[in-house]
């Protein structure tokens, strides 16, 4: 072919870089040190009202006391965390298969995305405590019934949020495909579904700390009992024996369970969208 | 003369909603030719794109196009459609790789086409890493990557900066004079289509059709030296001249 030749100032301007102190931008410290700073400021206050007041600690334990009962506790907490976490996962890989799964065949017809969206709905808008009683007549294993009442409140999120990214191609590439002939396969290859993994991963955010919520909450509905039991069990059995500091080093697992999950979901979908989509891009200023 | 590789005949086209796009359409574009179709906005010139391109059918009339098959016709759209999740690389090989060409050969073809376009060493860069006129080069190349017969262009460089718009407008001559595709270039500047073409085509609006068909009778290669010409403003002068007609007469 013949070639022509690219002007300089046709070239892009490349973004500039923030100038960073040990390896961070200001902007970054700023996001991990101001946090911390209200946490510490928190935990102070919290601690001095306890100590203050005299406050037993069967009501309200202070964050040392806390701290240390988490340690002393963790042998047998962590066993019930990763209980917890297992149902948390599992139902999340549950959650985001079949989510993906019937988003796209919602995207094959509009005939099917009508007819069974309804039924997701009910599925999300009807509470998940109300229905947990029936799931446990229905499944004799406990573990199956948590699993399926976490899967139905974190399914919701990616299914409706894949199924919009799906039907959000460019209308201008879908004619380009269509004029190279792509067949139904290749348009979903090669462009709905890249399309709808920033949808999907929006959704897959959401659906992380549902999870974990679905699977807490279906605990306390079904109970489990013995060594087999996930936090929320612990939880309840802490407050029945009136160990309020063990209650409260169950609690802070969860929330840093929940926590740890929505970072790593965050920076999977930073890695996956770094190279193109928006919300994964510097803003300019 | 050679055959034509374009042909409309009565051609109209009526949207659902009533709204009559083109009226009674005849045209016949020859082999190798560079044709503009220009107007005002609403006369219909991108829907005839889109009709022979063949993402539309006419309502009435008959379009017929020598040669079939994915891959004859590249389209150029007045945004630089890119996937912006794909390299320019992969952008420029998604037609190859749609036809079923094996990865090595569609990137090494991808790679020429990237190349002629004066983005080589812009493989790797993603859509948003480059600026409007290179994104415009990438379409350009993706729609060249196949070697079509017939090259469509809806305004592409109507988003440009004026500088930028005229390296693309020299750009796609070198290519078209190497190449002897085919060129259907829709545009509202009488300035562009008198540079680019040989032949211009005005339209008018409600309901859109051809009002006047004239040739830019100036020999190739044309240069700046051609855009400061009096031969040049001559031409335009016609045009802009047959595009005021074509907006105060009523069909």
């Amino acid at each position: 072919m013949a070639d022509v030749k690219l002007a300089a100032d046709e070239a892009p301007i490349l973004p500039h870089r923030d100038p960073t102190y040990a390896g961070l931008t200001a902007e970054t410290w700023a996001r991990i040190l101001a946090p911390t700073i209200i946490g510490i400021l928190a935990l102070a206050a919290w601690e001095w009202v306890v100590t203050a007041n005299q406050i037993p600690h069967y009501i309200l334990p202070g964050p040392f006391l806390v701290a240390e009962t988490l340690v002393r506790d963790w042998a047998s907490l962590s066993v019930s965390l990763m209980i917890t976490l297992q149902i948390t996962f599992a139902a999340l890989i549950a959650a985001a298969v079949l989510g993906m799964g019937i988003a796209i065949l919602f995207a094959q017809s509009r005939a099917i995305e009508l007819s069974l969206f309804p039924y997701a709905v009910i599925l999300q808008v009807t509470p998940i405590v109300a229905v947990a009683p029936l799931i446990i007549i229905w499944v004799d294993d406990v573990r199956l019934v948590l699993l399926i009442c976490a899967w139905i409140v974190a399914f919701f999120p990616i299914l409706s949020n894949t199924t919009l990214g799906l039907n959000s191609a460019d209308p201008n590439l879908v004619d380009l495909f269509r004029m190279y002939r792509a067949n139904r396969w290749q348009v979903l290859l090669r462009l709905r579904l890249p399309t709808a993994m920033p949808y999907f991963l929006a959704g897959l955010r959401i659906s992380g700390g549902l999870a974990l919520i679905g699977a807490i909450v279906a605990e306390f509905v079904a109970g489990t009992g013995g060594r087999a039991s996930g936090l929320a069990y612990r939880i309840l059995e802490a407050g029945f024996n009136l160990q309020i500091p063990r209650m409260f080093a169950a609690l802070m697992m969860i929330s840093l369970t929940g926590i740890a999950i929505f970072a790593v979901l965050t920076l999977v979908s930073h890695l996956a969208l770094r190279h193109w989509h928006e919300s994964a891009l510097k803003e300019r200023r | 003369m050679l055959p034509p590789v374009v042909a409309l005949e009565g051609v109209t086209k009526r949207y659902a909603n009533g709204t009559v796009a083109v009226r009674g359409v005849d045209l016949a574009i020859a082999q190798g030719d560079f044709v503009s179709l220009l107007g005002p906005s609403g006369c219909g010139k991108s829907t005839v794109l889109r009709m022979v391109a063949g993402l539309i059918p006419p309502t009435t009339g008959r379009i017929a196009l020598a040669g079939e098959g994915a891959g004859d016709i590249g389209f150029v759209f007045q945004e630089p459609t890119l996937m912006p999740w794909a390299t320019t690389l992969k952008n420029v090989m998604l037609p190859l790789r749609l036809a079923g060409v094996a990865r090595a050969e569609a990137e090494a073809r991808a790679a020429a086409a990237l190349a002629s376009v004066g983005l080589a060493g812009f493989e790797r860069a993603y859509p948003r890493a480059l600026s409007g006129g290179m994104k415009m080069r990438v379409s350009i190349a993706r729609a060249l990557v196949t070697r079509p017969r017939l090259l469509l262009m809806d305004e592409p460089f109507a988003a440009l900066d004026e500088i930028t718009r005229h390296r693309l407008n020299n750009d796609l001559l070198t290519l078209w004079e190497a190449e002897r595709f085919t060129a259907i270039f829709v545009t509202h500047s009488v300035f562009e289509s008198v540079y680019l073409s040989r032949r211009i085509i005005v339209m008018a609006a409600r309901p859109g059709r051809v009002v006047e068909d004239q040739p830019v009778n100036a020999p190739y290669p044309r240069d700046e030296a051609f855009r400061t010409s009096a031969e040049y403003a001559a031409h335009c002068r016609d045009i802009s001249h047959a595009l005021t007609r074509a907006m105060t007469t009523h069909g």
